[in-house]
């Protein structure tokens, strides 16, 4: 089937009709965010650490949001930036629900100690603020963006834990787990074949926040000088390197903040709107 | 013993307890991941002698247990070590830092708590109206924007283009009462900027679940104002629900301070946090994590006691 009669089949199954008005907008955006991310070597003008100009330029038709710091140009910099941005968000929120779902299900299937041992370790974690205890840990380890991504990943697994925990216990409870416990199924049966397939929706709606998340996070430790090292950007790295135009009344550190902002808004627009669906749908996959 | 005494002792116990823990985990997480300190501060070109002599310096040759105690009671008497960096006193260092950061922290909750209640309710009191709907999208927007976007935003139109206030946030002790609040009032907006809309959508959400109850139904029925209800029946039932909100929040506060403080370049823990994290100062940064924790852990333990003391059913058992 061509690319247009399945959109048409969808629209007519009322998939697409009911997409609100902020969820379409939230969802170009966020498209439009990964495809520059995807394609940046093709769409960015200008190479990301090539000095192209001046100090500061003002925006131009060559430069359309001007130069930074050392005369590089600011758009193609963003573009890569938000590729480094997107990227490590991207494999952190991924880290974040393996480790984070598996424990959760693993903690609520096999209950007892096991259970008790991994939620009072996650409270313990979850007792400390991320970023302090981000901090803490960057302090020794080497910072690269494998680092970074395990550290962010692992942190904000804690999160994820609780609520694949929290739902799972309530499906492991339901006669067809208890009728495949009774067949002798292995953990890793009960886990992914029973348990998965059924805690599917509300997770993949928790997805987009985490996602919001870890770019926020990613941004400020980069902001903090911690995150994405020279000559390396990310778009937290941007507003750091441009933070002294400021006083002098040049916004240059602005553009990169926006885009984070407009990021984190279109995804929690789209987020928004899956979690409106799945809970009226009572968790229906539709 | 009362029940409710016994429940408090419970969670002092409890906190006392995580903060120990906090500390054990702070510890090992500079300690026993694989980085090497010894290495990360003197960088790739020391040599092996150079090496040996520091950690032997930094006592890293001993059991990761015996440097555990040691360092827990230095805290305990107040001595947090040296720096590594420039060999000062840490808790001299951290003495006036700390309450510079807590001056800021307090303006900043002074003024957005009453605020943020004030607004949960006229949110209640207007639900479903624009002034709620308002609110609701303040709060998304605010949640998905960074701390330093708010804190670069403001410093660029009001003291930048507009003047209002200055865009550095310097104190010293040379400066007087109206002084220092002139030069944190930047700083101050953002932090309250940030916790404002959360703290206003769960006080909404606090007061909403109490007005589903049927006392309240019971007050309507009576031909109260709708103003009385909330304020009379409503809100005493909600305090223990927004108390926790207002402490979760002040918690995050002294999160979101390690941001702002590194934006307007003010000279509080966050700024000294962070500084020394990039210098790879490891007894600074340990020394600062534990303090950021203990107030966390504090913060939400008040939280905890708080509601179990505005609770009447506990205050009066059966």
């Amino acid at each position: 089937m061509c690319r247009g009669a399945r959109i048409r089949k969808l629209w007519h199954q009322g998939m697409l009709k009911n997409i609100p008005l902020s969820a379409l907008i939230g969802l170009f955006f966020t498209g439009l965010y990964f495809l520059m991310a995807i394609f940046a070597p093709l769409v960015a003008p200008y190479g990301m650490a090539e000095v192209v100009g001046d100090v500061w330029e003002p925006s131009s038709a060559d430069h359309l949001l001007g130069t930074d710091t050392i005369g590089r140009d600011l758009l193609s910099r963003m573009i890569y930036g938000g590729r480094t941005t997107i990227y490590i968000a991207t494999m952190a929120t991924a880290l974040s629900f393996i480790t984070g779902s598996i424990l959760g299900f693993a903690a609520a299937v096999s209950g007892g100690w096991v259970d008790q041992a991994l939620s009072r370790f996650v409270d313990l974690i979850m007792s400390i603020p991320s970023l302090i205890f981000a901090l803490v840990v960057l302090s020794v380890m080497p910072v690269t963006v494998t680092v970074l991504i395990l550290v962010m990943g692992l942190l904000d697994a804690t999160r994820v834990y609780r609520l694949a925990r929290a739902v799972a216990v309530d499906i492991s409870v339901m006669e067809y787990v208890e009728a495949a416990r009774l067949r002798g199924e292995k953990l890793t049966w009960i886990i992914f074949r029973e348990i998965l397939p059924n805690a599917l929706s509300p997770l993949v709606a928790e997805m987009g926040l985490r996602f919001i998340f870890m770019v926020l996070f990613v941004s400020t430790l980069s902001f903090l000088g911690i995150g994405v090292q020279p000559p390396g950007a990310d778009w937290g790295g941007i507003v750091k390197e441009n933070k002294e135009g400021i006083v002098y009344g040049i916004g240059a550190a602005l553009y990169p903040a926006v885009a984070i902002a407009t990021l984190a808004i279109s995804v929690n627009l789209v987020a928004d709107w899956v979690l409106n669906r799945t809970t009226s749908l009572k968790g229906g996959r539709g | 013993m009362h029940p409710v005494l016994s429940l408090i002792a419970q969670r002092l116990v409890l906190g006392v307890l995580l903060l120990f823990a906090a500390s054990v985990l702070i510890f090992a997480g500079t300690t026993i991941l694989p980085g090497d300190v010894a290495q990360q501060i003197l960088g790739q070109a020391a040599t092996p002698e150079s090496l040996a002599n520091l950690r032997a310096e930094l006592g890293l040759n001993d059991p990761p247990v015996t440097r555990y105690f040691g360092w827990l009671g230095g805290v305990l008497q107040g001595d947090l070590g040296t720096a590594l960096t420039n060999q000062r006193d840490i808790a001299e260092s951290l003495g006036q830092r700390l309450s510079n950061t807590l001056f800021l922290a307090f303006w900043a909750a002074l003024i957005s708590v009453p605020l943020a209640i004030l607004l949960g309710l006229t949110a209640v009191r207007y639900k479903d109206r624009w002034p709620d709907k308002l609110i609701s999208a303040v709060t998304l927007a605010s949640i998905s924007i960074p701390e330093f976007l708010i804190g670069y935003v403001l410093m660029f139109f009001v003291a930048v283009q507009l003047g209002w206030a200055p865009s550095v946030a310097m104190i010293n002790d040379s400066m007087n009462f109206g002084q220092k609040l002139n030069a944190i009032a930047l700083p101050v907006a953002v932090l309250t900027l940030v916790v404002l809309a959360h703290m206003m959508r769960m006080t909404r959400a606090a007061i909403l679940n109490v007005m589903q109850s049927a006392y309240i139904e019971t007050a309507e029925l009576k031909g109260l104002s709708t103003f009385a209800v909330i304020r009379k029946h409503a809100f005493p039932n909600a305090i223990a629900p927004i108390v926790n909100v207002v402490m979760i929040n002040l918690a995050y506060l002294v999160v979101g301070v390690v941001v702002i403080e590194v934006v307007f370049v003010y000279p509080g823990m966050g700024q000294y946090l962070v500084d020394h994290v990039s210098k790879r100062d490891v007894p600074v940064v340990q020394a600062c994590g534990l303090i950021f924790a203990a107030v966390y852990i504090g913060l939400n333990m008040i939280a905890d006691i708080v509601s179990i003391l505005a609770n009447p059913r506990l205050r009066h058992p059966k």
